[in-house]
């Protein structure tokens, strides 16, 4: 065989257990007195609680347990806060977390109130209508603009206003810029992403064994470490007697990486408290409420040009809605706010933001995480400048790209990572010409689009940019074992969530180790088989545990040769590790296997000398100094049903630059996932919250995830420009599909529209047929959009 | 069940779908949303696809079900229909993946016979049951892999380029879970 693995494209390992129907996902964990829970939720978004009957629930037969937050006693504490507010100056931050069950007062239609235990989750579900919760209703803060006003209702009595945060990172100086600018253009925008919504819902299981005085917790969880440490601390166990695992989990998307939802507070609790393994699984209603989710943001934005379209600033305000807690702190603005100067040279940037309470479900990173509200903004004022000066979207952005010469650029702004915003690597102007030359952009402009719309076709084309700050810190590890029969242990803190790293992670180690992908085992998600480590978040799972994978892997070859040197009485240098042996090369005939050289390094007899450890194995970490910058450019055509406003996606071209890739089936998956769920948050996903803060739609009957008719067939194509940043040279693909959807489609129906509307701007996400018809007629409410020039 | 006679006791109101995870331990079928949207319940009773959530399991009683469980050989080797969903990379957290297959089943059953299934044929059968992570590409992909194989190679052929297989053969998994 060839030992050529890294960066084929392997069939995944993991896949004949899933296909299976044997692969470990959380609600498979059994037990025979096993007890099942249910919360009763908060019907109301914002209202003071009067009381909370549960006496009737108590008595139900086959009711174990009902806690209200009064019951908690001591154990009743508001959750950690996840990541502090970066060291930006002047940063304004008044931290307010979730409570493991409302006290005094409810803040959002769904944060639990009472938590019932029973023999079965059929029980525990009847005596939730036993629950009697009186409150009484409040004003709620729903809408964002409302929320930010001094007289608006206030979430958290005790802050001054709704105003969770106030954040200004400036560049350059945007007045200079604008007054020597010869257009600025200016609009409002409205981005609004949607609910995660991972085909399964959250879930946990805990259960402590007596015996051997240990809790195990099984959780859909997508960082398992930080959780067991965060578990012990509550429960005042040592950090050893607690074993976290995430298993299989079915899609995690970010809100899976929230840590100390409720239910992760007192499901082991529970479990300690009544010595019985204790399970709750969300149920699909309950995931539009009790998972958090990412909703909007409103910018008021301007960009200051030259006569050629050259940006010399822009300047940024912006409301960020963060729901009724913010226990991530400030990750998903400090996104928007960086991301949102893109693959461009911006010399001045001014931007600020307020992150706002409201009365709604709690926001956390969703895929992309606040960088779609970003791009979106960035996006659509280029295409203002672009209208402005008579060129194309191709050509405005071509003036304006990073060239490759101007990396490592500094942006000079904090980044979520704390650090300074800096670009690794990067080809944009490759990139750009790629995406324009395969959609075919010139031609479809001056061809093939004036005869559609001859014949009263709306066909229009975009193109847009964007990146994605990936990879970032602290650090992830890896330990790397060869076993006594030739076979290779791999072992990572990071949970996995389908991103293939049972393979990509086995590739990584079995390309320095000369063994087939198949000996490699790779163990994530397991506290007892690693326990040092943070998360799968930021796009970071590839790029940190990865290089930690390989540095481990490397340290384990070092070992291998020495120690088939000393048996062989050969130099290194002529040694070589090829189909699961060491050899001499060229002398066929002196060759081991890796099985036999790991027993000799674990002797039965004779002492391991000083400063040497027994063994094969190695464990090493992987921390950069600061996430690495992939990026790329999408191109569509669409065409926009005249009648109907149904919109057609004719064409999908995607060109990606992730820096080296480890495997391109599993890279070419995560970007056309991400197209997929970009184009639902451009098109069909909105969370509708009335003005009481009732979500009319949390259901998968009424919120609309996109299906195999609605997703096209996406043409990708992918540049490499390795990432200088770490030796795999490789960067973050998690998110990078879902990020600019938004944008181009406002671009390309835009367009499409145009013998209709020919001056319309599209300035809000998400765009259903019925809002486009309500755009073009000028009918409805069109409080949400108002680009414009100056 | 699978071939077997199973018995195990239900109240009425049991949905089939928790009969089947919890007191038959048949845990490959996947429940995502319980009201009938999501297709990660499907399973074949009496050869037809059906949602198991949105069936009582009394109704069962003397039904022939087949689960995900069900499909592959004694031996572990894979139905060609898995082993189409592996080379074409059609599942990443694989949540979705049982619904998919015991959806696809009776309409590859069906259509074994005709001849290369179109794009637009095989996205109207997907149209049925969600999938959050792939985005659906190679879903259609493995369908099509899936329709050659079970007619004998006598179908569409595109689509082999997907997911050369480099050194491991189909059915060997190193990856555990937990
Ligand atoms: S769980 Fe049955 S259709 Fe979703
Ligand atoms: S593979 Fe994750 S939902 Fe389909």
């Amino acid at each position: 065989m060839s030992t050529r693995v890294f960066g084929e494209p392997i069939r995944r390992l993991e896949d004949p257990r899933l296909l299976k129907g044997k692969a470990l996902f959380v609600d498979d964990v059994d037990f025979p007195d096993l007890l099942h829970v249910a919360f009763v939720r908060s019907s109301f978004a914002h209202g003071k609680i009067r009381s909370v009957d549960v006496d009737a629930a108590r008595a139900r037969d086959g009711v174990v347990a009902v806690m209200t937050a009064e019951d908690l006693g001591d154990y009743w504490s508001p959750g950690p806060l996840l990541v502090p507010p970066p060291p930006i100056k002047d940063i304004e931050f008044n931290n307010r977390t979730q409570v493991p069950l409302a006290k005094g007062k409810v803040r959002h239609v769904g944060e639990p109130v009472a938590i019932i235990v029973a023999e079965s989750r059929y029980l525990a579900e009847d005596a939730r209508d036993d629950v009697f919760v009186d409150i009484e209703p409040l004003d709620p803060a729903v809408d964002l603009e409302a929320s930010a006003a001094a007289d608006a209702p206030k979430v958290h009595d005790d802050l001054a206003s709704n105003v969770a945060a106030r954040v200004r990172q400036d560049k350059g100086d945007y007045e200079k810029a604008k007054a020597a600018a010869a257009h600025v253009v200016s609009g409002r925008f409205f981005y609004d992403h949607g609910a995660s919504a991972p085909m399964e819902n959250r879930g946990i299981v805990a259960r402590w064994d007596d015996r051997s005085d240990r809790l195990t917790v099984w959780d859909t969880t997508q960082a398992p470490i930080p959780l067991r440490s965060g578990l012990a601390g509550l429960l005042g166990l040592a950090e050893a007697q607690v074993r976290v695992v995430a298993p299989f989990i079915g899609g995690g998307f970010g809100p899976k990486i929230m840590m100390f939802y409720p239910d992760e507070v007192l499901i082991p609790w529970l479990a300690l408290k009544l010595g019985r393994p204790v399970k709750w699984i969300e149920d699909r209603e309950e995931s539009f409420f009790s998972t958090t989710q990412e909703r909007s943001q409103i910018h008021h934005a301007e960009m200051a040009i030259d006569e050629e379209g050259r940006i010399l600033g822009v300047k940024d305000h912006f409301l960020h809605d963060t729901g009724a807690y913010a226990p991530y702190g400030l990750t998903v603005p400090i996104n928007s706010q960086c991301t949102l100067l893109g693959c461009y040279r911006v010399p001045a940037y001014s931007s600020s933001f307020e992150a706002i309470y409201t009365n709604l479900p709690i926001v956390t990173p969703f895929r992309g995480a606040g960088r779609q509200h970003g791009v979106f903004v960035m996006e659509r004022l280029l295409d203002l400048a672009a209208a402005k000066l008579g060129i194309d979207p191709v050509g405005i952005r071509r003036r304006n790209v990073l060239t490759p010469e101007e990396f490592p650029h500094k942006h000079g702004l904090i980044y979520q990572d704390f650090t300074e915003l800096e670009y690794d690597s990067g080809n944009y102007p490759e990139a750009l010409e790629k995406a324009a030359t395969e959609i075919g952009f010139a031609t479809f402009r001056s061809n093939e689009q004036p005869q559609m719309r001859a014949d009263g076709r709306l066909v229009g084309i975009g193109l847009v940019t964007y990146v994605e700050g990936t990879g970032i810190g602290p650090y992830e590890g890896a330990r790397v074992t060869l076993e006594s029969d030739g076979t290779v242990n791999v072992a990572t803190g990071v949970g996995t969530q389908g991103q293939g790293h049972f393979t990509s992670f086995a590739q990584v180690v079995a390309e320095q180790l000369g063994v087939e992908v198949a000996k490699v085992r790779v163990t994530t998600g397991d506290t007892d088989q690693f326990h040092w480590g943070t998360g799968t978040f930021a796009s970071r799972g590839a790029v940190v545990a990865g290089n930690a994978c390989h540095a481990a892997a490397l340290e384990v070859r070092r070992k291998i040769l020495d120690l088939a040197s000393q048996q062989f009485e050969a130099a290194v240098e002529d040694l070589e590790l090829l189909d699961g042996e060491v050899r001499v090369k060229g002398v066929p005939d002196r060759a081991m296997t890796l099985g036999e050289l790991a027993v000799l390094a674990n002797p039965m007899r004779g002492a391991v000398i000083p400063g040497t450890e027994p063994g094969l194995e190695s464990s090493r970490y992987f921390g950069p100094d600061r996430g690495t910058t992939a990026s790329g450019v999408h191109a569509m055509i669409v065409e926009v049903d005249p009648a109907t406003f149904e919109v057609e996606i004719k064409r999908y071209v995607v060109v990606h630059d992730c820096g080296i890739v480890i495997n391109p089936l599993i890279l070419e998956g995560q970007i056309v996932g991400g197209v997929a769920q970009g184009i639902g948050n451009a098109f069909y996903e909105k969370l509708a919250f009335d003005e009481d803060g009732q979500l009319l739609n949390a259901s998968f009957m009424d919120y609309l995830l996109p299906t195999s008719t609605d997703v096209p067939k996406i043409e990708s194509h992918h540049i490499e420009t390795p990432s200088p940043l770490n030796p795999l040279g490789v960067k973050g693909a998690g998110e990078a599909g879902a990020i600019p959807v938004g944008a181009l489609f406002a671009q390309a129906i835009e367009d499409a529209l145009r013998p209709l509307v020919p001056d319309l701007t599209i300035a809000e996400i998400p765009l259903s047929p019925d809002r486009l018809f309500e755009l073009v007629h000028g009918t409805g409410s069109d409080e949400n959009s108002g680009g414009g020039s100056q | 069940m699978n071939g077997r006679a199973r018995r195990g006791s239900a109240e009425s109101r049991h949905l089939l779908s928790d009969f089947l995870r919890h007191e038959l331990g048949l845990t490959g079928t996947h429940v995502g949303c319980e009201h009938g949207v999501c297709g990660a319940c499907t399973v074949l009773i009496n050869g037809e696809a059906v949602r198991s959530c949105l069936v009582f399991a009394v109704q069962c009683e003397g039904a022939e079900v087949t689960t995900v469980e069900g499909l592959a050989a004694e031996d572990g080797e894979l139905h060609p229909l898995q082993e189409a969903f592996q080379a074409a990379h059609a599942l990443q957290c694989g949540f979705c993946t049982p619904g998919f297959l015991m959806s696809l089943l009776p309409f590859l059953e069906e259509r074994r016979d005709s001849g290369a299934l179109t794009d637009d044929e095989i996205r109207d059968a997907l149209g049925g049951n969600l999938c959050r992570c792939t985005g659906y590409q190679n879903i259609v992909e493995a369908v099509r892999l899936a329709h050659t194989k079970m007619s004998g190679g006598a179908g569409n052929s595109a689509g082999n380029s997907v997911g050369t297989s480099t050194g491991n053969s189909a059915g060997t998994c190193a990856a555990e879970g937990a």
